[in-house]
């Protein structure tokens, strides 16, 4: 446990994530107005993915927690992740 | 009772966070529910996603993202003893939830008047990809808004135990969990967000 004192963020910190996250959005949003084809879907669930990271890290403190708590999420994340590649194999391959 | 009364913030983070798995996992039966059937009805899907509002969308992602910087703010606030600017970005973030939830019940009212709902007969016309994307747009986005109303319900609980005192720079794990939560939903928003509005 060697982060026992709580970790204060700074607001400017906080701040700056929500710049970033707002770019990111705009970003996703620009880049599914050009054609792409199947890409763009791509694309936005990818800055969606950065997206949540930011989220994940800075603004509910994972990056500053006990490293207990960042395994887990990792753990349901991975979950999700591969109950979705299940079904959609299932499907694909059908 | 002496003044040491029992207290385990971890526990009570970790309780929070288990919670959250559950949330998680709710929404993300549904997201792989989107994506069977948006695969096995590509075109209608895409087309359906066209009647959504991008501009509206947009902001609200935006609306709902500075709420999120607003609650994390006051977790720092109220641990530098700064209550009148925690009580600030709580009501704040209460504030922008309201504004989005008008967003949204002008973005369902306009749907409805072109008579796309669950069940209309507009929308049986079309077919089943339609009724399958517009069935999953309004569950998804109307139970992401219910627990906009719970975290609203929740958040005020909190802004009255800060304005109380209850909380405060030494104990707030409360308010904490209430941002946890909060950013729960914000996450919820990230995907949902261009898995409806954005098919180009």
């Amino acid at each position: 446990m060697a982060d026992e004192k709580h970790h204060i963020i700074p607001h400017k910190t906080l701040l700056m994530v929500l710049g970033v996250l707002i770019v990111l959005t705009l970003l996703s949003v620009a880049i599914t107005q050009i054609e792409l084809a199947q890409w763009s879907t791509a694309a936005a669930l990818l800055l969606a993915g950065i997206k949540s990271t930011f989220v994940l890290l800075i603004f509910m403190h994972l990056k500053y927690d006990m490293r207990i708590f960042r395994v887990m999420v990792g753990l349901i994340i991975a979950l999700i992740v591969v109950v979705m590649i299940v079904t959609m194999l299932d499907y694909f391959f059908r | 009772m002496s003044a040491h009364a029992h207290r385990d913030d971890i526990g009570s983070k970790l309780g929070m966070w288990l919670f959250i798995f559950t949330e998680l996992l709710l929404f993300g039966g549904l997201f792989i529910t989107y994506v069977v059937y948006r695969y096995m009805h590509p075109e209608a899907f895409h087309l359906a996603s066209q009647e959504l509002d991008v501009p509206i969308g947009t902001i609200n992602t935006i609306i709902l993202l500075i709420s999120s910087a607003t609650i994390a703010m006051s977790v720092t606030a109220i641990q530098q003893g700064k209550k009148k600017l925690t009580l600030t970005l709580i009501g704040s973030t209460i504030v922008l939830a309201a504004i989005f939830l008008v967003n949204k019940y002008f973005e369902w009212g306009a749907k409805f008047d072109h008579g796309i709902f669950p069940g209309s007969e507009y929308l049986d016309q079309l077919g089943y990809g339609d009724v399958l994307f517009f069935g999953l747009y309004f569950f998804m986005t109307g139970l992401h808004a219910f627990h906009i109303v719970i975290g609203m319900v929740l958040l005020g609980f909190i802004f009255y135990y800060v304005k109380t005192d209850r909380l405060k720079s030494d104990n707030f794990q409360l308010l904490e969990n209430g941002g946890l939560y909060w950013h729960l939903v914000d996450l919820i928003w990230i995907f949902l967000f261009p898995l409806f509005y954005l098919i180009a």
